[in-house]
């Protein structure tokens, strides 16, 4: 049986453009230029491994998005997705985890036969990484999060190795099932002049709350249990201190401050 | 949806254009306009000082009973026979939470051979009460044994907070608790409190760091977060009494699908990144692989981890597990010292946390000395080893 499987990825602001203005202390971004979260690329990357192997493997990438959003998508056919599909809706806006794992887990249940799920670890303007576990129990398939590598053990389960706060574990992982992964997966592939054809030319379906058969209610803002009531600047730091003079000055200066600041094992 | 403006109140000042992180903000002659390319992030209310701009209240279906959920919970995370840090802070922080409310603290406690001692400790930070659960399919780590006993404890004892830590393991599982128990929850707070309201206020940083947002789970129960570790400030509470409280669950809550096959423990200073007090990074201003000797020199007089740029990692001078970064761990100790780092934005999202930065770098003008409590511009090769001396001077060692 030739695998299917689906990679989730999102379209974040370039964290280079986003920084706090110091005059105006308020946030600032530069253009509107969207990347791919560089974690989804591995995630890209990590299903593009499994089908060099097994050239049967098709690897579907869906996002939940503004209508731009399909650039990210081709972009990934560019560098050798077979398909993508477009979750886009305004019903979807202002999604939290919750709403957006909802959303995503009725497009994985519409691809149908779905043999594995691939994540990045976390979105790089969230942070969260709750989509993908929330996503795993929403479709109720175990799951193994922050993946370096990826092994087929049979037909019917994957041998993964996961990085923890404390070394690694190896997990033995039944199919179906959802990973996230984290960059060790691999370096993501650069796009190929024939896939970035292709790209061009590929149909991206979009699909909103009717295709998917979604109360409009359960998604987006309205779907969301959290609610942000409050945005601003994160306080700012003390004013820096630059060490003058010669090397052995900076050293003793530096010294006495982090003494003072009672740094641990000093 | 999209967020609302309120054109009496709107003077055309166009701030919120500027921060408008999708551009869906058009400053018209008379009122700025949202178009449908509105995300409903919420960037542009709290920047408008004319109080114009406001979101839709977010639709979150029945407020069921919420009055019947009660107390304060801390998900008790442990290893190698002693409670894990990042659980004192949260017993101290859930502590301040639920005096507030007026309501119990309890912590829960999962594992296998657990015994009193780590009951004792958590009761000695200020648990009233410690629910354990001890079975051998919890000696190891799975995320559907975990997260079933905590839904399982949840649903029975119905906390109206339930705070964990954003470890590795709080972060892979407390999701799956939440989803289960169909309830809101937010990742990685640096900052809990209570509102009027008697709401828990939870606030994290987002856009790596460059914001800060409150969040509120207004109708569902209980509410849920993940707390940064380091964060909070732990204090014990000497001579607290508690209740140690042996908990018997369904077997079901046990069985996983998942089978763990092994568990390596890393022992080296990389596993130590996001727990270390003190990290020493390099950067491509080492020149070379061998030159790291000197990161790791000073990292060992403080007993801290080394840490290193996505630069140092590209040229292969260290392995991928020590970038601090977007890509790589975030870290914020006590002291983050920079070394040969010019300081781009993915790096300084991954440690811009940390409570005091020394920034060492030739370049007087390079990025990482903005976000550096002490700067020091000089030849690392003179400043580090001089630096490496004085400690050693000071302890008799030189």
């Amino acid at each position: 049986m030739p695998m299917h499987i689906v990679v989730c990825i999102k379209q974040v602001p370039d964290a280079k453009n986003v920084r706090i203005d110091p005059n105006t202390n308020t946030l600032v971004r530069q253009g509107v230029e969207s990347i791919i979260n560089p974690f989804d690329l591995f995630a890209v990357e990590a299903a593009l491994k499994i089908k060099d192997s097994d050239g049967s493997t098709r690897v579907t990438v869906i996002t939940m998005g503004p209508p731009q959003a399909a650039e990210a998508l081709r972009e990934t056919i560019s560098r050798g997705v077979d398909d993508a599909v477009l979750l886009s809706d305004r019903a979807f806006a202002g999604a939290d985890t919750w709403a957006t794992s909802t959303t995503l887990a009725a497009a994985v249940r519409k691809l149908g036969d779905v043999d594995l799920v691939i994540c990045g670890k976390q979105a790089v303007d969230g942070d969260t990484a709750q989509v993908g576990p929330e996503l795993a129990t929403l479709l109720d398939i175990p799951y193994a999060t922050f993946v370096k590598k990826i092994e087929a053990l049979d037909g019917k389960h994957l041998k993964v190795i996961r990085q923890t706060d404390e070394g690694v574990e190896v997990w033995k992982v039944p199919s179906p099932a959802l990973l996230t992964v984290i960059k060790e997966v691999g370096e993501p592939r650069l796009p190929s002049l024939r896939h970035k054809m292709r790209a061009k030319k590929a149909e991206v379906p979009v699909w909103g709350v009717e295709a998917l058969g979604l109360d409009p209610e359960k998604v987006g803002l309205s779907g969301s249990y959290t609610q942000v009531v409050r945005v601003f600047s994160p306080p700012r730091r003390g004013n820096r201190v630059m060490l003058e003079g010669a090397v052995e000055e900076q050293v003793e200066q530096l010294f006495r401050y982090l003494k003072e600041a009672k740094v641990p094992g000093l | 949806m999209k967020a609302l403006i309120d054109h009496l109140k709107c003077t055309v000042c166009g701030v919120c254009e500027d921060v408008c992180p999708v551009s869906a903000i058009k400053v018209g002659e008379t009122s700025a306009e949202v178009s449908d390319d509105c995300t409903l992030c919420g960037m542009c209310v709290d920047t408008c000082e004319f109080g114009a701009i406001s979101l839709p209240e977010a639709g979150t279906g029945p407020a069921a009973d919420l009055a019947s959920y009660s107390g304060v919970w801390v998900y008790a995370e442990w290893r190698d026979g002693t409670v894990h840090k990042v659980s004192h802070e949260l017993l101290s922080a859930g502590r301040k939470l639920a005096d507030k409310r007026g309501v119990t603290l309890a912590a829960v406690l999962l594992g296998s051979n657990l015994g009193e001692d780590l009951s004792s400790e958590l009761i000695a930070y200020g648990a009233d009460e410690v629910y354990v659960v001890d079975r051998p399919e919890l000696a190891r780590f799975s995320d559907e044994a975990y997260a079933n006993s905590v839904v399982h404890l949840v649903r029975e004892k119905k906390p109206e907070i339930l705070l964990a830590g954003a470890t590795s393991m709080g972060r892979s599982f407390v999701p799956r608790v939440a989803a289960m128990l169909e309830t809101g929850l937010t990742a990685d707070c640096t900052e809990l409190d209570i509102s009027d309201e008697e709401l828990l206020l939870q606030t994290r940083p987002a856009f790596g760091g460059n914001v800060m947002a409150t969040i509120i789970c207004p109708n569902k129960r209980p509410q849920m977060a993940t707390v940064r570790p380091k964060v909070m400030k732990p204090e014990k509470k000497d001579g607290h009494q508690g209740r140690i409280i042996a908990t018997a669950l369904p077997e079901e809550c046990f069985k996983s699908r998942i089978e763990v096959l092994e568990v390596i423990a890393e022992r080296d200073q990389t596993a130590k990144l996001t727990e270390a007090d003190v990290i020493i990074s390099g950067g491509r201003g080492l020149r070379k692989a061998e030159h790291f000797a000197l990161i790791e020199d000073v990292a060992q007089l403080f007993g801290g981890a080394v840490g290193s740029s996505r630069g140092a990692v590209e040229e292969g001078w260290i392995a991928p597990s020590h970038q601090v970064g977007q890509t790589g761990r975030t870290v914020a100790p006590t002291l983050y010292m920079a070394v040969g780092i010019a300081g781009a934005i993915q790096h300084v999202v991954g440690m811009q946390g940390s409570q005091v930065i020394v920034a060492v770098n030739k370049d007087p003008n390079a990025p990482i000395f903005d976000v550096a409590t002490y700067g020091v511009v000089a030849d690392l090769f003179e400043f580090i080893p001089a630096f490496s001396r004085r400690i050693r001077t000071e302890r008799g060692e030189a």
